[in-house]
């Protein structure tokens, strides 16, 4: 009886021991895994922090040869001049901005008109094959935008405006704009989408029609989300390298005009990193333009992200 | 089953061709690794197309990416034979004297870099002077040349070309303006200049002239004047370009570390030798003028 008890009692003290063990261990085991995705988010952060780093490093010798001002007022970007290399990188962002806003003016109207299209008109049959159809827009390799360009955009723009060539802003935008739509339609949709659907029974029930409620309620409520993602096709277009490489025709000096053909920071880096002699002055100052332009799409990925965050705390 | 079996058979097949084919290739032991100028390497593929015919254990593979990226290579040691259409600068000396690299030159043939326009376009010639003015942008309209009332619309390349040094510090002598556009290879300025009817562009002449000096359609090539006292010539006839009459013509080279040995001599006499200045030929370009084959003869090729 007593002998029963007892080992029952150290069975039972073992089999505590056992799960306590277990329990330990599973604990163990679930911050071993708890540590391991920190470390993956730790890792993003951190490569993001070396790229800034790096970039930093290896432009600072240019700023601290050539002064910040010549960078940023000097209009003429020619290192490898015949007689006095020059590092103005003034028009490169002008031409830069120019194409991101050019795609923008024409990707924003046609993306939200076409996210309200899908959200609110099409059919369920039509919405399925469409929604895919533009994502798919996202799978096109740069490269074959950028001959579309040359081959098609091209001719079209200079018979539509008279000029002698279309390589030019106006030709790097349409590409560009084509290039950021899917961001914009598939991101936008979602954010018509999610507007709840008491808002547009109760704008139509006090007597507004369709359009009435697209325009008044429905985007209003969903204006966060579109920003956002009208943001993201901006980010999209900024970085965007080999489309306006073949389709702008890279002439670096300054210009406001569409019709001209212009070079874009991204071209640069592209075109003159490949030759360029390393720890010279040039090679510092394409570090600059990198610089620079990661500065400006991490702005723009920033804003779109607050706005993004925004968003979700309102839907909440 | 029937299907099985075929499936089986034609699976052996396909291993089977694939080691004969390829034994070939693991087994050659002499790898030559060519880079640099644009203008030079549909040439030298070609050259090394007819080498490798003849001589099955080499191999020898030809990329392009400019001039400045040939020599690159070559002072970095990632390449065996820098092609080049223009000469080393003082810099990229010093960079290879520093690396232990002693460029040897050969001149395996001759170019005219070719002016090209549209061909709807009614100027004929020009001056070497007029082109450098148009090319640094202090002539902006074709009516001050003789042409139609258009905006000039310059094509012209990259940095790391040869081509572009080669044509600015010969007609230039000065910078471009900046409103060139700067095009990836000649030929996407022959494409550019195809469709452009204010287009002007300077190409390697392989890229615009054939085997019997006809000009590829869509373009039309210039005739330039040394000055506005001398007479316009094409670059398109051979006899122009080989007695000096074609003002703006250059040798195309190819830089070695050191005096070549075994298969890369090899190559080299082949490619100055009476076979291969006919494939130079073929190609549009010119064999390699008199002074610049003794050049070579007295380095002992």
């Amino acid at each position: 009886m007593n002998l029963e008890s007892a080992v029952s009692r150290t069975v039972n003290m073992r089999e505590q021991e056992i799960a306590r063990r277990k329990a330990h261990r599973r604990r163990f085991k679930e911050k071993l895994i708890e540590r391991f995705f920190f470390l993956n988010g730790l890792t993003a952060i951190l490569v993001l922090g070396g790229i800034f780093a790096l970039l930093f490093i290896k432009s600072y010798p240019a700023f601290k040869e050539l002064g910040v001002f010549q960078f940023f007022l000097g209009a003429v970007w020619n290192p490898t001049s015949y007689s006095v290399p020059k590092y103005g990188i003034l028009s490169l962002i002008v031409s830069s901005l120019m194409v991101t806003l050019g795609a923008l003016a024409i990707a924003v109207p046609l993306g939200i008109g076409c996210a309200a299209f899908i959200s609110e008109m099409a059919s369920k049959r039509f919405k399925e094959i469409l929604k895919p159809a533009i994502e798919l827009l996202a799978a096109i390799p740069s490269v074959v935008v950028g001959f579309l360009g040359i081959v098609l955009v091209n001719p079209i723009i200079s018979k539509l405006f008279g000029i002698s060539h279309g390589l030019n802003a106006l030709n790097g935008s349409i590409l560009l704009a084509i290039m950021s739509l899917p961001t914009i339609v598939s991101l936008s949709e979602d954010a018509l989408r999610a507007v709840p659907l008491t808002y547009k029974e109760a704008s139509l029930a006090l007597g507004a029609n369709r359009w009435q409620t697209l325009v008044r309620v429905s985007i209003p409520s969903a204006l966060s989300g579109i920003t956002a993602s009208i943001m993201l096709g901006m980010g999209r277009a900024i970085g965007e390298t080999m489309t306006v490489l073949m389709a702008t025709g890279n002439a670096p000096g300054l210009t406001f005009n569409f019709l001209e053909a212009i070079q874009t920071m991204t071209a640069t880096i592209a075109i003159e990193l490949g030759e360029v002699p390393y720890n010279t002055t040039h090679y510092y100052s394409l570090f600059v333009i990198g610089f620079v332009l990661f500065v400006m799409t991490f702005v723009v990925n920033l804003i779109s992200d607050l706005i993004l965050q925004k968003y979700q705390e309102v839907e909440r | 089953m029937f299907g099985k079996t075929w499936l089986l058979i034609g699976l052996f097949a396909a291993v089977f061709s694939g080691f004969v084919l390829f034994a070939p290739a693991v087994d050659a032991g002499d790898m030559i690794q060519v880079k640099g100028s644009d203008s030079e390497v549909n040439l030298v593929q070609r050259l090394a197309e007819v080498f490798m015919q003849k001589n099955q254990d080499v191999n020898i593979s030809v990329t392009g990416g400019g001039s400045g990226t040939g020599i690159a290579a070559l002072i970095n040691k990632q390449t065996d034979i820098a092609n080049s259409s223009r000469e080393l600068n003082a810099k990229e000396e010093e960079a290879a004297k520093k690396a232990g690299v002693t460029p040897f030159r050969v001149i395996f043939a001759t170019d005219a870099v070719s002016v090209i326009l549209h061909p709807e376009n009614p100027v004929a010639k020009l001056t070497i002077d007029q082109l450098g003015k148009i090319f640094k942008g202090e002539i902006t309209n074709w009516k001050e040349v003789g042409g139609p009332d258009l905006k000039i619309s310059l094509y012209g390349r990259q940095s790391n070309s040869g081509t572009y040094v080669f044509f600015r510090e010969f007609v230039l002598k000065g910078d471009y303006s900046q409103r060139m556009k700067s095009m990836n290879g000649n030929a996407q300025i022959v494409e550019g200049v195809q469709r452009d009817k204010a287009g002007i562009g300077y190409v390697a002449v392989g890229y615009v002239v054939g085997q019997n000096g006809e000009v590829k359609p869509g373009v039309k090539i210039l005739n330039v004047a040394k000055d506005d006292k001398s007479e316009a010539f094409s670059p398109a006839k051979m006899e122009n370009v080989m007695s000096g009459k074609y003002p703006i013509s250059r040798p195309l080279n190819q830089y070695l570390n050191g005096k070549p040995t075994g298969k890369l001599l090899e190559f080299m006499k082949f490619q100055i030798g009476p076979v291969g200045q006919e494939i130079v030929k073929k190609q549009g370009f010119f064999p390699v003028q008199a002074n610049w084959m003794e050049f070579n003869r007295k380095q002992g090729l």
